[in-house]
């Protein structure tokens, strides 16, 4: 079966009579035993096919072989179709949105419960869903949120503990929905790229350049080498951002002051950087369809450089001394551990993916046509404790300077802005960046008039939710705070 | 006369001002400005002007907590000798009383947040019940190293002997003592490494969730009688360490005054250098105070044997 279907590359696009139709059964078969050779099930989307069917469609990732594929299915509305979710645990949030966007009912979903609950989301029979319950002696439930203690992002923790040590953790999102997807479909084109920033606040430029490389995909135009080297500088910069900003939070977060104050200090810094160099210090309205939007001369590369030489210095010198004390040391270590094994059954993505052993990293396996990061230095460690998901924080901002500043030290002249009109009519084009959380997959629909007809986000949160649910067990409940922090994940670009 | 009456200035205007040293302390260590020194007399007044909110679920025990638990610190507070004198109240056995109203101060906060009938309050009740049984016999401890040589368990008489003797420099057992105290004091208090007092995620608090659901006066109530504790607290360990001289109240009252700000510094410091114990390893970390209070009796015995 798989033999029919096109593979293609990150930042291509596909005509969708290309896509082949396989029957439901087949459609679980080929999700199943692909993900068992190394596969990955990127997003599950249902796209109208006349007036009575909808085509459930599938986007595997073949990292290993930095290629793209496409497989759907034909089922009528408001009908069912077998879930591959106790089979395949990664698609299950995949399915029950498919459940709750257009009323296509996953048979044999194990935990099928609306994904983001909103009532604009109501295609679905609202059916009350229990909250996973244990039951004996001594156990007790703790419910945590909407409403934080924090000035953080809403979302519902359910745990199911018997004294200090919890059993289960249900996460329960939603609360954060905005409306995105129609809002993105609905923009006028031009402004379009301003509400694809606004989906997840500190991911603006990997967001960015993801609806970016769908566009230019589309419209089959090539950016300028010097404007893919700074897009790559912008998008690096934002990962040494977060990543800098969550080490912090972890040093916070067990009370441990010196790492605690010194890194927002200096992601204030990093952030002025990409102030310089983009003019904005979130990123954006930097990245536009062609190329980079802000010019930079000489004198800003300097300055940028020199930035990004002194927060290394500083930053490596914090962490060296946060991560060497026996204090700091006794809370991370250890505490919660996302086996290899089940990282890869939930289908982790990202830092939190690296941590627990996963070599998987977007910009050297899928490397997208409109950035020159595909060498980077990927690191990989393999315990999937808070201390590995710190460590490789440290690890990935180390790379990302080195990667930064050798592309502004290579930086040609040229231009950075490259016409990018027209869209091929009926297709499919997908980018795939990684952001500070992994993988960040947009994919692009277009109808016969080339407008875009629908498009799909799957920020990498959405896959690692249920990896903080499963870290959780068997852990101290008052390490909670602690592994959320650890995997550093977005309400927002949840729930869309 | 006089000692009494300046005992009882120490103890209104000391505590919410070392309250205060402290936060400075912290926020020089991390190069931040900071509040001012006399920001928690600010927090203080302007919680007692405003109203307090009560939930319905909750009874007349969610109401009495912090009274009683400010009352009982407050009689405390009476038993602990600051000027050199006799505390203003004192007699043989006051060790105990001490010590029982600590323990009823928080059993009322306790209970308090046991009446509100949250998830939260009734996990972070059960961490400060255990955490403060597990600490009393390192307490027990102290007190016992502090009280034997002069035969007497009262704080002014174990003091003023301390002093006339030379304290630490005839008495090694009391180094140890202090010690173990410390480990009772950032445990009683819920300083760091036990429990963050700034943290804002209720699942780690300790002491803070107890008292979540307090606002206005009863939330000032709190906050002075967590200060007096912390007050009377370091107090003690100050005696522990450095012979106060008795019948020099202006020496005393300098002594006292500037090994409690000394602790200050050290709770300030000390807090901006490591991290927070993982919860299950605080149990190891009073046992290890208590052990260390007991080898401290084991020392003076052999000394004075």
């Amino acid at each position: 079966m798989s033999a029919s279907a096109k593979s293609f590359l990150n930042g291509q696009c596909v005509s969708r009579s290309s896509i082949p139709v396989l029957a439901p059964q087949a459609f679980r078969e080929e999700l199943v035993t692909g993900s068992q050779n190394g596969a990955r099930i990127c997003e599950m989307f249902a796209l109208p096919d006349g007036p009575e069917n909808k085509l459930i469609i599938a986007l595997k990732a073949h990292d290993d072989l930095g290629r793209l594929t496409l497989i759907s299915t034909r089922v009528r509305n408001n009908s069912e179709f077998p879930s591959s979710s106790e089979y395949l645990p990664s698609v299950q949030a995949m399915e029950r949105a498919l459940y709750e966007d257009h009323g296509l009912k996953p048979l044999g979903h194990p935990w099928l419960k609306a994904l983001r609950g909103h009532p604009d989301l109501s295609h679905a029979p609202s059916i009350p869903h229990p909250f996973l319950q244990a039951e004996g002696v001594g156990i007790h439930e703790v419910a945590v949120g909407p409403v934080h203690a924090g000035v953080i992002e809403p979302g519902h923790f359910r745990f199911q503990c018997s004294g200090e040590t919890v059993h289960t953790l249900e996460i329960h999102l939603g609360y954060q929905h905005r409306g995105a997807i129609a809002a993105i479909l609905a923009a006028d084109p031009k402004f379009r790229l301003a509400v694809v920033e606004s989906l997840v606040g500190d991911g603006a430029v990997s967001h960015a350049l993801a609806y970016t490389t769908i566009v230019e995909g589309l419209a089959g135009c090539s950016v300028p080498v010097r404007a893919k080297m700074l897009r790559t500088v912008a998008l690096e910069i934002e990962r040494i951002s977060d990543h800098v900003g969550d080490f912090g939070a972890l040093c916070h977060d067990v009370g441990y002051l010196p790492g605690g104050s010194w890194c927002p200090r200096l992601r204030g810094d990093i952030q002025n950087a990409l102030g310089v160099l983009t003019g904005h210090r979130f990123g954006r309205g930097y990245v536009v369809p062609g190329g980079v939007a802000v010019k930079i001369d000489y004198a800003a590369v300097r300055e940028l450089d020199l930035i990004l030489g002194n927060f290394e210095k500083e930053f490596l010198q914090v962490a060296s001394v946060a991560l060497d004390v026996p204090s700091v040391l006794l809370r991370f270590e250890g505490t919660g551990t996302l086996s290899t094994a089940d990282a890869k059954m939930l289908g982790i993505l990202g830092p939190a993916a690296r941590a627990s052993g996963l070599d998987i990293d977007a910009r050297r396996d899928l490397p997208p046509p409109g950035c020159s990061n595909a060498n980077i230095d990927v690191a990989v460690f393999p315990y999937g404790d808070v201390l590995s998901r710190a460590r490789i924080r440290v690890e990935e901002i180390k790379h990302s300077i080195a990667a930064a500043r050798g592309l502004l030290q290579e930086l040609p002249e040229g231009p950075q802005l490259a016409q990018c009109t027209g869209s091929t009519p009926n297709s499919v084009a997908v980018g795939i960046i990684e952001g500070p959380r992994g993988a960040t997959t947009h994919i692009g629909v277009t109808g016969s008039d080339g407008q875009l007809v629908d498009y799909r986000v799957v920020e990498p949160s959405l896959l690692n939710w249920p990896g903080l649910a499963f870290a959780m067990r068997g852990q101290q409940i008052s390490d909670f705070p602690l592994c959320n922090k650890s995997f550093d994940l977005s309400y927002a670009g949840h729930d869309l | 006369m006089v000692e009494v009456i300046i005992h009882i200035v120490l103890l209104i205007f000391g505590p919410l001002t070392l309250l205060g040293f402290i936060d400075r302390v912290k926020s020089r260590a991390a190069r931040r400005a900071g509040p001012p020194i006399l920001q928690r007399w600010y927090d203080v007044a302007k919680l007692l002007r405003k109203g307090a909110v009560y939930s319905r679920t909750t009874t007349i025990f969610f109401k009495a907590g912090p009274m009683v638990a400010l009352a009982c610190t407050a009689i405390a507070a009476l038993l602990v000798p600051l000027t050199g004198d006799k505390a203003p109240l004192s007699f043989s056995g006051d060790i105990f009383l001490f010590s029982g109203l600590l323990v009823l101060g928080r059993f009322a906060m306790l209970l308090a947040a046991m009446d509100t009938g949250s998830a939260f309050e009734g996990m972070g009740a059960s961490r400060e019940a255990a955490f403060g049984a597990m600490a009393e016999p390192a307490l027990f401890l102290v007190l016992l190293v502090a009280t034997m040589p002069c035969g007497d368990a009262s704080f002014s008489t174990a003091f003023s002997q301390m002093a006339d003797t030379g304290g630490l420099t005839r008495d090694p057992g009391l180094l140890l003592a202090a010690i173990a105290f410390g480990a009772f004091l950032v445990t009683d208090l819920a300083r760091i490494p036990i429990d963050d007092p700034t943290t804002h995620l209720e699942l780690t608090m300790i002491h803070e969730v107890v008292v979540l659901d307090h606002s206005g006066p009863d939330l000032a109530f709190v906050t002075i009688g967590y200060a007096l504790r912390m007050w009377i607290l370091s107090a003690i360990f100050v005696h522990l360490l450095i012979p106060v001289p008795s019948g020099a109240p202006l020496l005393a009252v300098g002594t006292m005054l500037a090994g409690q700000f000394i602790v200050a510094i050290g709770v300030g410091i000390t807090e901006s250098v490591i991290a927070r114990l993982r919860m299950t390893r605080i149990p190891q970390f009073l046992i290890a105070a208590s052990v260390i209070a007991a080898i401290g009796i084991l020392v003076q015995f052999l000394g004075v044997a």
